[in-house]
């Protein structure tokens, strides 16, 4: 990171600011200042504080106390729209995009200063001309719900720089990027501190603090603990311990790689899309023993998702089978797919994986509520389903007031909780797990990466998808790398290399590295 | 000063009671704002409407005539809406199911007298699903929008009816309007003009709400209407619960259709399509889907229909007020919703200070 010259007024002043929500002190007393040019990495677990301290600087939340200044200036933000107004943008984890419109209107939509008929070729070209000069690439025609998730991203950043943000607060940006993306990010990031502006970004992975920022600042259960230039940072481990307040574990218990028979068969997969061209999955193969976990590598958005719906039944296949507990199940249900034995957690945990307005114990038995564990004779049996929630919510330590509680009242980490507490019960020797530990903090992500181990010491086939190299490494026993729609290759973890699992990722054939 | 909304923590239990009984007390504001313009004084209108609707044993009947097919067509639109699949199509449904035991009344004359009733109203229901079933299966198959089918097979099945009260099943005598029914194939009174259509529909009640909280298939549909996707993932067909909730649907709007006929009108005449279904919908709505609370909303709709009457007759008002309020119930109610799980906050300005 480039020297950092601390000399003028801040930017961001907030001081003392305090939040509290019913029976939660979510931000007490903090104060955070950001110069111009400057990257400030907050960092800290979920539920910290640190979304609920940046939607007060974008007007989404009102301070209970304190004061914000922007630019020496006392501000009154009391809407994403006045803090645009000073020059602030975030982006947030869930994007903020309409699905069936364009990449153009998308950005431009609810610009107050838009003519009732906005010219769009005008848009496009601006568009355009920004997206090059931030290495930002994207085509403004697109519709948003045709893009990967990294690229919906880009979208969201060219929100900002259209509207001429100067200071942007980025919620976990890298949580749905590959490391080749981050990169990106990383060199987007550098461009726009060139240019005079400043960035926030909330973040629990301690590889991108010492990478990205000038600054760190660490917030523990509302409070700041701690406000540090990055540089003076010996020791990554002494980050971990600030922000959690403990040691934390790195290495995961795993037994020994022990794998069994055969359970997922993949043979010549072909997934074409609707009205023709480039195969979506081209040619797929590989197989997963018991006792064994397959990650399956990848840039988003080059047909891991696809492949996982084509094996749980959510996709229909073209060409090629797929067996599982030695069962044909190409093309079969999603409902014979669960009752061969395949447990899916899904790569988006808010549309997929739960039902935000139904209980937590609803939510629990969704997989169970059609056995004879709960109900009979089609009627289920309320006394059993409480029983079993309660029981899974304790054995998974799930933090939620009790199991009537609409799921969507939870924090993302515990959301996942449910979703593994009910896919791993539920399980019958195949575990389908996409992106699992995504958006999580350390504490989360350690009880999901432990519980895909110990599925597969228990002799459970688990497929792995993740953007994660580095979690790819620490929990899988072979590595698929895709791209385009097909394996690039299939290398043993124990043996792999980041260099050239990258190098994979991006379309490079083995023959060359 | 400025105003905004936040995000509550967890639905407000107080706010989900308050906000249905403040917006019905909205509505009648509302309401007589309507009446003072039409030069009527709210208190002696709404009085009128009061008295109208239950002053006597016989306008109490009345009442609770009327509020049994509305109960029906409200239980079987809250079905479909469960699924958020849009039904407005009950008013058909309900059209289907008086065709359909007329035609057993008017046509199969083979059946002992003593069948004609059962058989007719289980034609009846059958018409009804089989009109609830083809949107239905659309939607499932093809995902034609379920709006404008819904509502264009109304209109299909009204003017079909039309064609066969005023030509093709039209009684010799008189000119449109089938033969009665044989009296010994009417469905019975119980008090007065309160006929034992009113204990089916508060078994199917009963029956309902066993059904939609209790059992497998009622999960599932819940599943499917508050996550179509998530439910997916969990092995829950969306196209064959999509189809089977539409006959449901339709059934029952064709019972309610059924029960009037062999109850009520005795024929297939003009003025079959009451509105019963599309006012169904409001008492969905209003219920929040739950069959319980129907049986409350159902009776209160259907007072204001019959109170209404009532008013034209001593105020000299058009009876159309009824509609007027019912429509007005509805809207606040549906505003007021969102207070359920957000919260109004005021922002007191503060002075712009330099650092």
């Amino acid at each position: 990171m480039s020297e950092l010259t601390t000399d003028e007024t801040p930017v961001v002043r907030m001081v003392n600011i305090t939040k509290h929500f019913p029976g939660v002190l979510a931000n007490d007393q903090v104060n955070l200042t950001l110069h111009r040019g400057e990257i400030l990495a907050l960092l800290g677990e979920n539920g910290a504080g640190k979304s609920t301290l940046m939607n007060m600087l974008v007007g989404l939340y009102q301070a209970d106390s304190g004061e914000i200044y922007v630019k020496g200036k006392l501000a009154e933000i009391n809407s994403p729209q006045d803090s645009m107004a000073l020059g602030i943008g975030m982006i947030h984890q869930e994007f903020m995009l309409v699905g069936n419109m364009s990449v153009a209107e998308n950005i431009v939509l609810g610009m107050k200063d838009l003519p009732f008929v906005p010219p769009m070729a005008e848009i496009h070209e601006k568009i355009t001309e920004l997206s090059k000069r931030y290495g930002l690439q994207v085509y403004p025609d697109k519709i948003i719900q045709d893009l990967s998730v990294g690229e919906q991203q880009r979208v969201e950043i060219l929100k900002l720089l259209y509207r001429g943000a100067d200071i942007l607060i980025l919620d976990e940006p890298t949580a749905v990027l590959t490391p080749g993306e981050a990169r990106d990010l990383n060199e987007i990031l550098k461009k726009m501190l060139t240019e005079g502006k400043s960035a926030i970004f909330i973040t629990h992975k301690m590889d991108e603090v010492m990478e990205f920022s000038h600054t760190v600042q660490v917030l523990r259960r509302g409070k700041s603990v701690s406000v540090c230039p990055t540089k003076s940072i010996k020791r990554v481990q002494d980050l971990a311990n600030m922000m959690v307040g403990r040691d934390i574990l790195f290495s995961l218990e795993r037994g020994p790689y022990n794998p069994g028979d055969i359970k997922v068969e993949v043979k010549d997969l072909l997934v074409l899309p609707v009205g023709g061209g480039k195969p979506i999955l081209d040619n797929i193969s590989f197989s997963i023993r018991g006792g064994e976990i397959l990650g399956i590598a990848g840039v988003a958005g080059n047909g891991q998702q696809q492949l996982t719906e084509a094996i749980t039944g959510l996709l229909k296949v073209n060409g090629g089978t797929i067996f599982l507990n030695g069962k044909d199940m190409t093309n079969k249900t999603p409902l014979q797919v669960i009752k061969a034995g395949v447990s899916h957690i899904p790569a988006d945990r808010g549309s997929m994986g739960v039902v935000g307005d139904m209980s937590v114990g609803d939510n629990l038995s969704m997989k169970k509520y059609r056995t004879a564990e709960l109900s009979s004779h089609n009627i289920i049996k309320r006394g059993l389903v409480r029983k079993f929630a309660d029981h899974l919510i304790e054995l998974f330590t799930i933090k939620t007031p009790n199991q009537d509680t609409s799921v969507k009242f939870l924090s993302g980490g515990n959301i996942q909780k449910t979703i593994l507490a009910r896919e791993i019960d539920a399980c019958g020797g195949i575990l389908i797990a996409v992106y699992p530990s995504r958006g999580l903090d350390v504490g989360a992500t350690e009880a999901v990466r432990q519980n895909l181990i110990k599925q597969r010491d228990k002799g459970c086939a688990v497929l792995l998808v993740s953007e994660e190299l580095e979690e790819l490494l620490m929990v899988a026993d072979k590595i698929a790398v895709m791209f385009e729609g097909r394996i690039m290759d299939i290398v043993d973890a124990k043996d792999a290399k980041t260099e050239e699992l990258g190098m994979l990722m991006a379309g490079v054939e083995r023959r060359d590295i | 000063m400025k105003f905004r909304l936040e995000k509550r923590d967890s639905r407000s239990t107080r706010m989900a009671v308050l906000v249905p009984v403040a917006s019905l007390l909205v509505s009648f504001i509302l309401g007589a704002i309507v009446l003072l313009i039409s030069d009527a004084n709210p208190f002696q209108a709404y009085a009128a409407m009061i008295k109208g609707a239950f002053g006597s044993q016989t306008k109490l009947q009345y009442t609770l005539v009327k509020s049994i097919p509305l109960l029906l067509c409200g239980l079987a639109v809250g079905i479909a809406f469960r699924l958020k699949f849009w039904n407005i199509g009950a008013e058909g449904q309900y059209v289907g199911g008086v065709i359909g035991i007329t035609w057993v009344m008017q046509f199969w004359t083979f059946l002992p007298s003593a069948l004609l009733l059962p058989v007719g109203m289980l034609v009846g229901i059958l018409f009804g699903a089989i009109w609830g079933g083809i949107p239905g299966v659309l939607k499932a198959q093809w995902s034609v929008d379920e709006t404008l089918t819904t509502l264009m097979m109304n209109y299909i099945i009204i003017g079909f009816a039309e064609y066969l009260y005023f030509d093709a099943w039209k009684a010799p005598r008189g000119n449109m309007g089938t033969v009665l029914y044989p009296k010994e194939a009417w469905l019975p009174r119980i008090w007065g003009r309160v006929h034992g259509g009113i204990f089916i529909a508060l078994i199917l009640v009963g029956i309902l709400w066993f059904v939609l909280y209790k059992t497998r298939w009622g999960f599932e549909l819940n599943m499917i209407g508050k996550n179509k996707r998530a439910a997916e993932c969990q092995g829950v067909s969306i196209k064959k619960n999509i189809i089977l909730a539409m006959l449901l649907s339709g059934a029952i709007a064709g019972l309610a259709g059924v029960i009037d006929a062999a109850a009520v009108t005795h024929q297939l005449t003009k003025g079959v399509d009451a509105g019963y279904g599309f006012t169904g919908i409001i008492i969905a709505w209003m219920s929040g889907l739950n069959p319980f609370i129907s049986i409350i909303v159902s009776v209160i709709m259907a007072a204001l229909e019959t109170g209404s009457d009532a008013l034209q007759m001593t105020m000299k008002l058009p009876n159309a007020m009824g509609a007027v309020l019912q429509g007005l119930i509805l809207i606040p109610l549906l505003a007021g919703n969102i207070f359920i799980e957000y919260r109004l906050l005021v922002i007191k300005n503060r002075k712009e200070v330099t650092a």
